[in-house]
């Protein structure tokens, strides 16, 4: 098994290699098909340790070797395999196999398939690295990794300004999440005097009344360190306040969106603060303001993606939100159902992506859905497997959102406490806008008249069967049925044999006066709570209906009604205004003024230039003896050196006899 | 083979100047034949140089903190001596600095055609020179390398650099003078105090806590010029904006090491209660110089000033790593400068391979390399990956290791400096969205062709160091550790304690 799993993280990074660095000599095709092959038998292996550790509850704590000592701080490299990892194992891996089999169709038409390739299997394997960690720092490795992955296929047609743009803030936004994740690295060294999760998990309980001080406070110690890894969290997973880089990166091509921006690397974040969650539940403020940044990006997102009208953003606005979900179930405890979110999100998030990629494909790069309608007779399949997305996700009985997502808005409830049931409140609000946002973007995608110009529409067909549209039936049957097929193992009775220690399952609430688990309780919460996630994807998706399917003239008037609260959903809250306002534009005055001011006129203008001024009376009777100025001075250095020798030697002689 | 290992480090310092002497006396009618002939020499004896770098590596006991390859003879009178050895702090530094020459000379192949002798020549006095700096043992011997260093770089700027040559050299010199003068007599009243120029001796002699202020304020002038720290960084820029391509990659590469080296090897042992006295200046000052510089090189618009600011900034972090005075902080400090010497020296060369081309360092004069410049593109990326310390490069273990160290002594410290972390970033995928990235729009710069043989010779070695570096660093902090254990331990005992068993209570002061 751990040749398996060493296999299994290493052949993406082969695959990489080759298509990288040998892909033009090998062509398009070799590229291809070695980049997919190799990640469709990591996807085997990843399913074949999945089942072994599920099933019969093994760990593999595989090392490989030391990376870094100095002082007392040492840490290795590792792929190590426990029950949370196992679950990544099989969503990075499949997703991945299945989205380079995709792109080999989507991308078609690129002149730069094998970079493509390579990228994304890079990316995998980052990821990979990041997941089966056994530290914090190769944690970080993995983070940064599929951070720069991420920036290369952001900005992978790089001769579009815009692609540029998003992939340096992907990159910037992302490194203020990362420099919180570096400071709770550090933090968590100086409190355990180690980075390697074992040591860290063994000693909460020592630690559990330690202060520390930060920037001159002293705080709660394991506060300290879990909120600043959390900051970490917030930018991969494009939470509140760091979330701005995510609908950007819709500038990368779908597929992409699809691996990436949706089903794996922002839900690292989640996986950072279930992997912490013996220590994040011994610091109860830590994972209030979890819970609370979580249902505020589940509101917030949701709001934006109501009125967005590119098919991408909707769906990126949509992962952001339901990264909230997740944050808000780790933020009360439940981190099964956190996990489990992921793993239903990544099947049918992936699934809308790469529908909405069909869809961009049919129409020749149109992504605009006011320029869309009526496709659902051009592109039937793409519909159809959109449609079970999006029963998926607004919560369907007994498809997979259904049994993760409304665990989550019950887990809030169950909480019993002031940010559980803000949690709870907002998650459901957002609820019934993402059954709204859904079920807007599928009307008025597929139905109506087209609002395409003939020629696009006329011209509208399906991707090829094996390479598009066989991943797209894949990941819809994961859509369908991985919620129902593993709820008991992650959320259910078979808890506790299943994460195997995994992940903390020790937060209790009290549930009709007996004290259970948090996610026991979740169960037993009134009907009504039960009900009032289903009512609000129902009300979500007649609103939809009677907006962009009756009424079609609806929406713009109401737009025009409200179009101060229309403009402020549209433009995204203007955080990217505040932002440019706040930071970047002061970067660069500041750089300016540092530069001109500081360096120039003040340092320069006193130090060497003044100096300089002074020794020009020199220098002009210098230039009379037609010599350049560099002899003169060198000259003088060793003149000047020379006389020191010679003084040197002398007292140096003289104070030698003096002994 | 024994009399090569028992003097390794007078040939290392030897061979250059016999290579030198050789270029000096080869005359060919044929001016093309003679040029190749110099650089042909000025190669094999860099690289002959190189290899006796890699037998003192393999030689190196990296289980004692002594001095080892010592060599002892007297020199001027009875006091100076020729007195030469490594210990884990400068044994690298040795290698690297040997290690760069090769790739210099290769690097200046076609783009230097003029004075090509003198050109050799005054690099190859430099790398006896610079071995030299990181090999003395004799405290004066050491200032005579230290500041005839600067004569051969001085020259370099001086006689082949760009446009404003005159006016970058004449500021490079004032600055350094200024700094070395102070030193001067801070060397000269070591002496009449303790009567030796021995640094060993010096470094246990223990000198009165009010005359330690004094000389540790001497070297610091000295030596924060050199590193350079911000206020006195501004000759930095210039000096590379005119230095030719493989003056900037020593510079870079070498001589900004020489003031961290400085530090480590005089201010700390020698004057251990000032600098305790003193750390706060420097963090204040490094932290300045990190947030400030980043801050500038994201608007500069000439490429080679744009990676001379990021230099000042990386090297605050060498600052704060040093004077944080426990093993992450210091041996982190060490890492930082041999990989910046490293990346920093291949940043300069990726500018001098479209320099040649182009003939220009405006970053808008360019655009959508990563079209017609395939290889060279993805090199440039691999680069500055490592210039913003992306883990798995050698960029990321020195940071992580000072900021790591920084944290276990103050939070505001490791706050601070993290931030540029990401201003790193961002000047840094600035300068690559506008040079590599982008549309291939420019007629000239269409016309350039990719990495040539000669240049992807010097690439390779240079990629395949930044990875090993990030994903293997034990092979460079072994031969470190105990040289660096042993000065904390002989001169800092108190900060040994503290970073062995992190308290929880009363963790970070």
């Amino acid at each position: 098994m751990e040749f398996a799993i060493k296999t299994l993280v290493f052949l993406p990074l082969i695959g990489f290699l080759i298509a990288g660095i040998f892909g033009s000599k090998i062509g398009d095709k070799a590229s291809q098909i070695v980049t997919t092959g190799l990640l469709f038998i990591s996807a085997a292996l990843s399913w074949m340790v999945f089942l072994d550790v599920a099933l019969d509850g093994n760990k593999y704590p595989v090392t490989l070797f030391n990376w870094v000592t100095s002082g007392t701080l040492s840490f290795d490299w590792s792929v190590s395999v426990d029950a949370l990892t196992a679950v990544m194992l099989v969503v990075v891996n499949s997703v991945s196999a299945l989205v380079h089999l995709y792109s080999t169709s989507y991308m078609e038409e690129d002149p730069h398939k094998p970079r493509f390739f390579a990228y994304l299997s890079l990316f995998t394997f980052m990821m990979l690295m990041l997941v089966t960690s056994d530290n914090l720092v190769q944690m970080f490795f993995g983070w940064e990794g599929v951070g720069v992955a991420s920036y290369l296929l952001i900005g992978f047609w790089f001769k579009k300004p815009t692609a540029n743009a998003a992939a340096i803030k992907a990159f910037v936004v992302n490194r203020v999440g990362d420099f919180g994740f570096a400071l709770g690295i550090y933090a968590t060294f100086l409190l355990f005097g180690s980075v390697e999760f074992d040591v860290i998990f063994a000693n909460v309980g020592q630690y559990k009344d330690a202060t520390m001080s930060f920037l001159g406070h002293d705080y709660h110690a394991l506060t300290v360190v879990c909120l600043l890894l959390f900051v970490g969290a917030m930018g991969k997973s494009a939470q509140l306040g760091l979330h701005t880089w995510l609908p950007d990166a819709m500038e990368g091509p779908t597929p992409v969106s699809a691996l990436i921006h949706a089903a794996t690397m922002v839900t690292a974040g989640v996986f950072l603060v279930a992997r912490f969650s013996p220590v994040f539940v011994e610091a109860p403020d830590a994972m209030a303001v979890v819970t609370v940044v979580g249902a505020l990006t589940a509101f917030f997102a949701a709001t934006v993606g109501l009125v967005q009208n590119d098919i991408k953003r909707v769906i990126a606005y949509s992962t952001c939100s339901q990264l909230g979900y997740m944050f808000v179930a780790l933020g009360v405890g439940a981190f099964g159902g956190g996990v489990f979110h992921l793993f239903t999100h990544a099947f049918f998030k992936a699934l809308l992506f790469l529908g909405a990629g069909s869809v961009i494909h049919a129409m020749h790069h149109e992504q605009d859905m006011r320029n869309m309608g009526g496709l659902l007779k051009k592109i039937p399949f793409t519909a159809t497997v959109m449609f079970i997305g999006n029963l998926a996700i607004t919560g369907v009985p007994l498809l997979s959102g259904y049994y993760s997502k409304d665990l989550i808005i019950e887990a809030a409830f169950a909480a019993h406490s002031g940010v559980g049931e803000f949690a709870f409140f907002m998650t459901v609000v957002a609820a019934l806008m993402t059954s709204f946002y859904s079920w807007r973007l599928w009307f008025m995608t597929f139905l109506g008249e087209s609002r395409a110009d003939a020629h696009t529409y006329d011209h509208a067909h399906e991707g090829p069967m094996f390479q598009m549209r066989f991943p797209l039936a894949a990941l819809a049957v994961g859509a369908l049925a991985a919620g129902w097929t593993f709820k008991e193992a992650f959320i259910g009775h078979d808890v506790a044999g299943f994460w195997n220690g995994a992940i903390d399952l020790s937060v209790k609430v009290m549930s009709h006066g007996e004290s259970l688990p948090i996610m026991e309780a979740a169960h037993h919460v009134p009907g009504a709570v039960k009900l009032a996630p289903m009512i609000a994807m129902i009300v979500g998706l007649l609103l939809a209906a009677w907006f962009y399917a009756r009424k079609t003239d609806l929406p713009q008037r109401t737009a025009k009604t409200f179009n101060l609260l229309y403009d402020f959903l549209l433009n995204k809250w203007y955080f990217d205004e505040l932002y440019d306002f706040l930071f970047v534009k002061p970067s660069f005055a500041l750089g300016r003024i540092f530069w001109k001011r500081g360096d120039e006129q003040t340092i320069d203008g006193f130090g060497p230039n003044g100096v300089s001024a002074a020794v020009a009376m020199v220098a002009a009777k210098v230039r009379k003896l037609q010599t350049g100025y560099v002899y003169h001075y060198a000259f003088a250095m060793i003149v000047g050196l020379a006389a020191i020798v010679t003084w040197f030697m002398a007292s140096g002689i003289s104070s030698g006899a003096g002994h | 083979m024994l009399f090569i290992e028992n003097h390794l480090l007078s040939f290392m310092m030897i061979i250059p100047l016999i290579g030198a002497a050789i270029i000096m006396m080869i005359k060919h009618q044929d001016k093309e034949i003679e040029k190749r002939n110099i650089r042909q020499v000025a190669l094999w004896t860099t690289v002959a140089t190189f290899l006796l770098s890699i037998l003192l590596w393999a030689g190196f006991d990296s289980t004692t903190a002594d001095f080892q390859f010592v060599e002892k003879y007297n020199w001027v009178g009875e006091d100076i001596k020729y007195y030469v050895g490594v210990d884990g702090i400068s044994m690298l530094f040795v290698v690297l600095s040997a290690f760069l020459m090769p790739i210099v000379v290769l690097a200046s192949w076609d783009s230097v055609q003029n004075r090509v002798a003198e050109y050799m020549i005054a690099f190859l006095v430099l790398e006896t020179l610079m071995i030299g700096v990181f090999s003395a043992l004799d405290i004066f011997l050491f200032y005579v390398f230290f500041e005839g260093g600067l004569i051969p770089m001085y020259l370099l700027i001086g006689v082949w650099g760009g446009a404003n040559r005159v006016y970058a050299s004449f500021k490079f010199f004032l600055y350094t003078l200024l700094g070395s003068v102070v030193m001067l007599v801070a060397v000269l009243y070591m002496f009449i105090e303790t009567g030796t120029t021995e640094i060993p001796a010096l470094m246990t002699h223990g000198f009165d806590t009010d005359v330690q202020n004094w000389l540790w304020l001497a070297f610091f002038a000295s030596f924060a010029v050199k590193m350079p720290m911000w206020p006195v960084h501004t000759w930095l820029p210039d000096a590379h904006v005119q230095a030719p391509t493989g003056g900037s990659v020593i510079l870079a590469g070498v001589l900004l090491k020489m003031g961290g080296y400085g530090f480590l090897r005089f201010s700390l042992p020698m004057f251990p209660e000032a600098t305790e006295h003193f750390a706060w200046l420097v963090f204040a000052l490094s932290i300045v110089a990190i947030v400030y510089t980043s801050l500038v090189a994201l608007v500069q618009e000439d490429i080679k000033k744009l990676i001379a600011y990021s230099s000042v900034a990386h090297m605050g972090f060498v600052t704060i790593g040093i004077f944080l005075l426990n093993p992450n902080g210091i041996e982190g400090a060490i890492f930082t400068m041999l990989s910046h010497g490293i990346v920093s020296g291949a940043l300069f060369l990726c500018v001098g391979v479209i320099y040649d081309r182009l003939h220009t360092r405006e970053i808008a004069r360019y655009g959508g390399l990563a079209i017609n410049m395939k290889m060279y593109a993805a090199t440039f990326v691999i680069f500055t990956m490592a210039s913003v310390g992306l883990p798995g490069t050698s960029g990321f273990v020195g940071e992580f290791l000072v900021l790591n160290g920084a944290y276990t002594v103050n939070t505001w410290v490791a706050f601070g400096a993290t931030t540029g972390v990401i201003l790193g970033a961002a000047y840094m995928l600035y300068l690559v969205r506008r040079v590599i990235f982008g549309e291939l729009d420019k007629d000239d710069v269409k016309a350039m062709p990719d990495l040539n043989l000669r240049e992807k010779i010097i690439m390779a070695p240079l990629i395949a160091i930044v990875i090993w570096m990030g994903v293997y660093p034990n092979s460079f902090l072994e031969p470190i550790h105990t040289s660096v254990n042993s000065l904390i331990e002989t001169h800092f005992s108190a900060n040994t304690e503290h970073a062995a068993a992190p308290a929880p209570q009363s963790a970070a002061r």
